[in-house]
């Protein structure tokens, strides 16, 4: 075989870095590197402002405030690796978790679905699965009729909260007209005096199986590249609109287990329960460093993403600050980091 | 005893909307030789390409790979059939590395019960193959493989693509502008890398603009014109401006002084 050659394009890459260029690569390498490097920042000086911040009651409230941000966020990174969005998604949380609590209470007089009484196990099934096929709605719309996500989603985000409103008559259905099993989530148990919820475990966990689902499969690897360049991985011979779709189902699938962390974490089911959860995952996604045009970002950026938004509010409130200037911090935030992914992704070829 | 062709397309038309892309064009491949493809631009080089590459189906006319008629309907089907096509848009992922790019859409799974039930991705037997698979085409030059492809140069970036075709197109590589948007250097090694191609007994389909290019490395020179064949010649056979001559219609060859066969080279 002949020779290729002889212009060593390894040259090129010897060739001299400026130190910010060296920490441009690292970034770029790292995703999940200043989101760390906020987090641990924030932490040291929160613990500084004041003492109380690093008690192990605290550090368990706040993973408890976590909670149901970073079961959704799960499901927002997976979409905004397609370079998707999703603003339904607290509406799907919302809409299954009061499907799995109606079904499951007792009393039918308050309510409007014929459907009351079922077992609990049955009931956390079936909301779990109309939560992921509120996601292949969503997919379905995205793929089918080439839609933007982001007008889908807004639109599913009213249909979806007019038909909780609608089935579920906006009754908010108590803790103690719940069953156990729909809330066991929210059990904790002692470590020392730290309370680990049940659900940050499971949260926890599905963070790791994502993680790993992303970085050791195929389907994983397909998500990148559909999210960095669809057309190259059509081309590539990867079937862009089925793995689209099949994120946005499992996305949902995501929901419906985050529907029952919430009535876990919150002992009650509200159909008026926080509607801006949406915006609170895509901060959580893109503060960890997940890049809103697709196919860049790790699972683990968006845990670090997710607690630096509890981490934040709750030690400036600790330190005595107004509600308004955790608002403003998350702002800040959100900013920087978009601005540093672009920076990033203007790595030097 | 005549040479069966790699590829065949014979009276291929394809409209698109009043467009008319192919009017009804013939093209034979040969085993073991570098074909150009050279046309004006809206002559129908690509659209030519693409009906093999699996990215467009013709409307009608036939297609042939290795003696036996083929539809295909995507770019895996023509892939399945040991076509594989690099692209003038590159078809890489720039943020996935050289060894995932190469085997974007056929991963190799782990083997035994982590494959299976978790299907769990076998990254080293990736890397390692792929980084042999760089080696024996002579662009081991990239020392990293698990760098990402966005920070290669563009013509680093253009050999992952052409690797990624070679190693996997059994039959037949086509390679589309190949070296349009790459310096001089670069341009020779991917020349150089089509040179390989053919050693290795792979036939080529090279779809370019470059003369010069297309008279280095080609055997015989498709020259496409208003969507249909205008002649085969080859670079003795007639000069750089006569293919230029029979591309703007102001040079008719007869087909016996064709190369319509393949060369014996």
């Amino acid at each position: 075989m002949s020779q290729a050659p002889t212009v060593d394009l390894a040259e090129e890459f010897m060739e001299r870095r400026t130190p910010l260029q060296r920490v441009q690569s690292t970034l770029h390498r790292y995703p999940y590197l200043s989101p760390l490097i906020v987090l641990v920042v924030a932490m040291v000086v929160f613990t500084l402002l004041n003492e109380r911040f690093l008690l192990p009651t605290n550090l368990s409230f706040l993973t408890q405030q976590s909670v149901v941000i970073g079961t959704l966020a799960i499901a927002q990174t997976l979409i905004i690796l397609t370079a998707g969005i999703d603003l339904s998604i607290g509406a799907i949380m919302v809409f299954g978790q009061m499907l799995m609590a109606n079904l499951a209470v007792s009393v039918t007089a308050s309510n409007v679905l014929p459907i009351a009484g079922q077992n609990p196990a049955l009931s956390i099934v079936l909301g779990i699965l109309a939560a992921t096929l509120a996601g292949a709605v969503n997919g379905f719309l995205i793929v089918r009729f080439n839609l933007p996500p982001f007008i889908v989603t807004l639109g599913t985000l009213s249909v979806f909260t007019a038909l909780t409103l609608i089935l579920f008559k906006a009754r908010t259905i108590q803790g103690p007209e719940i069953p156990e099993l729909l809330k066991w989530l929210g059990t904790t148990v002692k470590i020392g005096d730290f309370q680990l919820m049940y659900g940050v475990v499971l949260m926890l966990i599905l963070f790791g199986v994502f993680a790993y689902i992303l970085r050791n499969t195929a389907w994983g690897r397909h998500v990148y590249a559909v999210g960095d360049d669809p057309v190259a991985a059509e081309l590539s011979g990867i079937r862009v609109k089925r793995v689209i779709f099949s994120v946005y189902v499992v996305a949902g699938l995501v929901m419906g287990i985050a529907s029952w962390v919430y009535i876990g974490r919150v002992g009650s089911a509200s159909p008026n329960a926080d509607p801006l959860i949406n915006l609170d995952t895509i901060t959580a996604v893109v503060i960890g460093g997940v890049s809103l045009f697709g196919g860049r970002g790790t699972m683990i950026g968006t845990l670090i993403g997710t607690f630096i938004i509890v981490v934040v509010e709750n030690g400036l409130s600790l330190a005595g600050l107004d509600q308004a200037y955790r608002v403003l911090a998350v702002g800040i935030l959100v900013i920087a980091a978009v601005a540093i992914d672009q920076w990033i992704r203007k790595v030097k070829t | 005893m005549t040479v069966q062709p790699v590829l065949q397309g014979t009276n291929l038309v394809k409209t698109f909307g009043r467009v008319v892309g192919l009017d009804g064009a013939n093209i034979e491949l040969y085993p073991g030789e570098v074909l150009a493809v050279v046309g004006d631009n809206g002559a129908g080089k690509s659209t030519l390409i693409k009906c093999f590459s699996g990215a467009h189906s013709p409307d009608t006319g036939e297609m042939q790979v290795m003696g036996q008629s083929v539809a295909f309907r995507s770019t895996q089907d023509a892939r399945a059939a040991g076509i594989e096509t690099v692209f003038q848009t590159l078809a890489v992922a720039p943020a996935l590395d050289i060894a995932e790019n190469l085997y974007l859409g056929r991963e190799q799974r782990k083997g035994g019960f982590v494959g299976k039930v978790f299907r769990t991705l076998d990254k080293k037997r990736m890397r390692k193959e792929a980084g042999e698979h760089l080696r024996n085409l002579g662009i081991g030059t990239v020392q990293n493989i698990t760098q990402a492809v966005e920070t290669l140069s563009g013509g680093q970036r253009q050999a992952v693509a052409v690797a990624r075709a070679a190693v996997f197109g059994s039959k037949v590589i086509i390679l589309d502008e190949p070296t349009a948007a790459l310096g001089v250097n670069e341009s020779a090694r991917v020349l150089q890398l089509i040179k390989d191609l053919r050693t290795r007994g792979i036939p080529v389909i090279l779809i370019s603009h470059n003369m010069p290019q297309v008279f280095e490395v080609a055997d015989r020179i498709h020259v496409q014109r208003l969507g249909k064949r205008a002649a085969v010649v080859t670079p003795r056979s007639h000069s750089m401006n006569d293919v230029v001559a029979i591309m703007t219609g102001a040079m008719t060859v007869p087909e016996s002084e064709q190369a319509l066969t393949p060369v014996t080279a």
